[in-house]
């Protein structure tokens, strides 16, 4: 071996590990010390045979090489950091790349900083490439636990298999020992192992996915975390399988759920809109329109029972508006609103107040009549919070047609319609809470309630009321001039 | 409701937790957990553990505490009006599952929110909790981000940010009177004060930590916020300015946008179509030009059309351009910093590396394709050595040049 010139024939050098950058680094500060230019030099990896001069070129570790010129090797602190990381690719020339570069720096320090250089870019590309596979090892690593005796979650063995892309494995040991550093875990992938016992960090050699256990039942935690936390409104499975390419799939629990998860998401998507969406699409510009609308409307369940939808009554551009809850079995028959029972008890009081029925707008916050049939009888049934809240839009549709300065609110149903939340009615009634149109709202008891006290109870709460309409009576006359 | 074991209460609490935006788990102290008892670590960079198919990561366990609420906010699924399934955790319930998901490190840590229950005194109570077991009771070390309810004593918040990395504060609209209106329980200035309150707790600890070397430290992710788009009238020139007050004045780490999505059981006051999720994606874009390219919230607002929102078919910094050809075409070779942050098509990325590389050539238009995600793109705005864009900002139809291709919405891309 002595006979060869490496300066003339070429220089094999041998790795001995293929992520090994200080050996590295040592033999090509020497050779570029030793003034062998780039196209003689031919590195080779463990089992790789990357080598251009494999005829030509001396086998030789025959080190030192000949004396250099000056001794001087000049590098920037760039490029070191640079190649490291970029010299865990399995690109194989890699090496020649680095060595061409650290030659050509010899002459240009500053030849990294050129980004439109061909070799420089390459670089970057490499190191950008260890980094996103380092970033996914960090991130797609998924443990199984191992019960051992002296058990408990603490106590046990936690055990991952992985298959990176480059020779990631050894350089990312610090992170997982920095993040489970109380933890006993291995990492078991093809291009070597890393075992923590809490102490040491052993490396081991390469093994198979058998090594690895197959399962955890927190696994089945983890799934339904998984599937439950996605939208299936946003379907964006090109957003997915970028950042988790399908290379990595075979080895995370959760993936074995996508297909299904973006073959029910389009079906679960209209589900959701159905059991959320009200077709209302523009806003009625007439009563009529309102009238009509209502009457086939199946929005909520009061909508689907048999009965009729009961349109408010009164002029277009009445001062007041008097909301009731719903109607009722009267209502629903006649077909108008307050006609039954509690709307005669209600003109009583109008009349007493002053107020007449005839020039407001008297309507209810639920269209349609809720009750449970019991033999012939339908009893009356409170509207719940939801479905106040979908009848919403019509009561707020009339109130934009009609326009009235005063809404009188009757009990607390009417008053969510209006308000859409609830209010307490002894904390709210006796004064005007302004509304975003710039009209006011007062709210007051039902007059059913009246209707269903006796003696005492029944002459205080009548009282009340007399003395809310009373008030409104006047406010309205203060609205008026 | 005692029956439910916890894998159903997961289901049901990471649901009602899906229409949360906000993910992050990055900025934070560094931690690790050598030389203590129990595990995790930051190290800067949040880590995304998976990605679900609606194409956003997963890097937190984000969960509800409970999906009872006692308020009746018509945007969210949770409010007291609706009829979902109800679920409740307990703190330590929270605190084992997220050990033991970070154990098998799906996850960097947890993000806890929940609805209120009983007062919010009560709810914040529990959440504290929960990261008190984890940080005090495990030696947990990995990320937690707790969203703080505004109603709560602030010196109960104020213990959450002793334990959290990263607190929130949920805007959820971007007017008031979309928040009167929608939110009818909620008050945007208890919002506000809140907000206010933790920006100078932050500020607080922060010169505590400088002076102190084991002063206590506080939120040091900084203070987030979310406000939902498209569920109110709000057009996106009240967005921007919305999210550029509170950047101003919270000094806020992240503004989320979400888009208002159909939720199951729906309130009636809602708009009936949701709005198109690229309408989400045009406002993170202007946010991002706010908060790295150097725009002003009034530019970003010139880019929108005569009805207040960013156009959808083109990115808002293309938009903007439009609007000023005069400033361009832009001197590859000359021009600064500033001004090539503006080119429509070139991120902070490909400006340093032209910057850099132009020290060492005068650049011409094939070294620009090297740097570049797209030369056609960029083209028309610079002149390089070799190239002259002549009368190319002045084509009438340079926008449908540059506007992608309508099927190429993202919404159906697979």
């Amino acid at each position: 071996m002595a006979s060869i010139n490496p300066v003339q024939d070429g220089i094999a050098v041998h790795l001995p590990r293929p992520d090994d950058f200080d050996f590295w680094r040592a033999r090509a500060r020497s050779l570029v010390a030793a003034g062998i230019a780039p196209e003689k030099v031919s590195w080779i990896e463990p089992g790789g045979s990357g080598d251009l001069f494999s005829g030509a070129a001396g086998e030789t570790d025959d080190w030192p090489l000949p004396d250099g010129k000056d001794g001087i090797v000049r590098v920037s602190k760039r490029f070191v950091s640079l190649a490291r990381n970029a010299i865990l690719h399995s690109e194989p020339q890699r090496f020649a790349l680095l060595y061409r570069l650290l030659w050509r720096m010899q002459s240009n320090l500053r030849v990294v900083e050129d980004k439109a250089d061909r070799d420089v870019r390459q670089l970057e590309l490499l190191d950008k490439a260890v980094r996103r596979d380092s970033h996914k090892m960090h991130a797609f690593v998924r443990f199984r636990r191992i019960e051992t005796e002296d058990g408990g979650e603490e106590g046990d063995h936690y055990v991952a298999w992985f298959e990176p892309e480059h020779h990631i494995v050894r350089a990312n040991a610090g992170f997982f020992k920095r993040r489970f550093a109380n933890m006993k875990w291995s990492i078991l992938t093809p291009r070597g192992c890393l075992h923590w016992d809490g102490e040491t960090m052993r490396e081991g050699p390469p093994a198979e996915r058998s090594d690895a256990p197959s399962g955890d039942p927190t696994e089945d935690l983890w799934r339904k975390y998984y599937a439950s936390i996605f939208n299936p409104a946003r379907l964006k499975i090109g957003a997915m399988t970028k950042e988790m390419p399908r290379k990595y799939w075979k080895n995370m629990p959760e993936a074995a759920l996508i297909p299904e998860l973006v073959a029910g998401a389009q079906r679960r998507e209209s589900e959701m809109v159905a059991a959320g969406e009200l077709d209302f699409e523009e806003r009625p510009e007439t009563l009529d329109a309102i009238a009509k609308a209502i009457e086939g409307c199946h929005k909520c369940p009061i909508g689907q029972l048999e009965n009729h939808a009961v349109m408010g009554e009164g002029p277009r551009g009445a001062d007041l508006m008097i909301v009731g809850e719903q109607p009722g079995d009267h209502e629903d028959i006649a077909g108008r609103p307050f006609v039954g029972p509690a709307g005669q008890l209600l003109d009583r009081h109008l009349e007493k107040a002053g107020i007449d029925r005839k020039r407001a707008y008297v309507t209810n916050t639920v269209k349609h009549f809720k009750y449970l049939q019991r033999g012939k009888r339908r009893i009356h049934q409170s509207p719940t919070a939801k479905e106040i809240d979908t009848c919403r839009w019509w009561i707020e549709s009339e109130r934009a047609i009609v326009r009235p300065k005063l809404v009188l609110a009757l009990g607390a149903s009417a008053a969510r319609g209006v308000l859409g939340k609830t209010v307490s009615i002894s904390r709210a009634r006796g004064e005007g809470i302004p509304l975003e149109d710039g009209s006011e709202l007062w709210i007051t008891a039902h007059p059913s309630y009246l209707l269903r006290l006796d003696g005492e109870a029944a002459d205080k709460q009548a009282a009340l009321f007399e003395a809310d309409l009373a008030a409104v009576k006047e406010r309205l006359e203060e609205l008026a001039s | 409701m005692g029956a439910l074991s916890t894998i159903e209460k997961l289901g049901i609490l990471a649901d009602a937790a899906k229409y949360d935006a906000s993910c992050a788990s990055s900025g934070t102290a560094k931690k690790n957990s050598l030389g203590g008892k129990g595990i995790g670590s930051t190290e800067g960079m949040g880590i995304c553990h998976a990605y679900a198919p609606d194409g956003r990561c997963i890097s937190l366990l984000k969960i509800l505490m409970t999906n009872h609420c006692i308020f009746d906010c018509h945007y969210c699924v949770n409010r007291k009006s609706s009829n979902v399934r109800r679920a409740r955790f307990t703190a330590q319930e929270i605190a084992d599952l997220t050990l033991s998901f970070y154990r098998r490190n799906y996850i960097e840590g947890l993000f806890l929110s929940s609805g209120i229950i009983k007062s919010s005194n009560f709810t914040m109570e529990q959440m504290v909790e929960a990261a008190r077991i984890l940080r005090e009771d495990h030696d947990f070390r990995g990320y937690i981000h707790l969203k703080t309810i505004p109603e709560a004593d602030p010196e109960l918040v104020h213990q959450a940010g002793l334990y959290a990395d990263r607190v929130s504060i949920n805007v959820e609209l971007p007017t008031d009177s979309g928040l009167t209106r929608l939110a009818p329980d909620k008050d945007a200035r208890q919002i506000e004060t809140a907000m206010g309150k933790t920006k100078s707790d932050i500020v607080e600890m922060k010169d505590a930590k400088k002076r102190f070397r084991h002063a206590p430290r506080f939120a040091p992710a900084g203070q987030s916020t979310q406000m939902i788009v498209g569920a109110d009238s709000a057009t996106d020139a009240d967005i921007v300015g919305k999210a550029s007050r509170l950047y101003d004045n919270f000094r806020l780490r992240r503004v989320y946008y979400s888009a208002f999505s159909p939720i199951p059981d729906a309130s009636a006051v809602l708009p009936l179509k949701r709005p198109p999720l690229i309408r989400e994606h045009r406002l993170y874009q202007s946010d991002w030009l706010m908060r790295f390219y150097g725009y002003a919230p009034g530019e970003v607002m010139q880019a929108t059309e005569a009805d207040g929102n960013l156009p959808l078919d083109i990115d808002p910094k293309l938009a903007w351009a439009l609007k000023f050809r005069e400033r361009f075409p832009l001197d590859v070779n000359r021009a600064s910093r500033e001004e090539l942050l503006r080119v429509p098509g070139l991120g902070v990325t490909a400006v340093n590396r032209i910057i850099a590389s132009r020290r060492h050539r005068t650049l011409r238009l094939d070294d620009i394709a090297k740097l570049t995600v797209s030369i056609a793109k960029v083209r028309p705005f610079l002149i390089a050595a070799d190239w002259r864009p002549l009368t190319l900002t002045d084509r009438a139809d340079l926008r449908s040049l540059l506007a992608p291709k309508a099927e190429q919405l993202e919404l159906f891309a697979a």
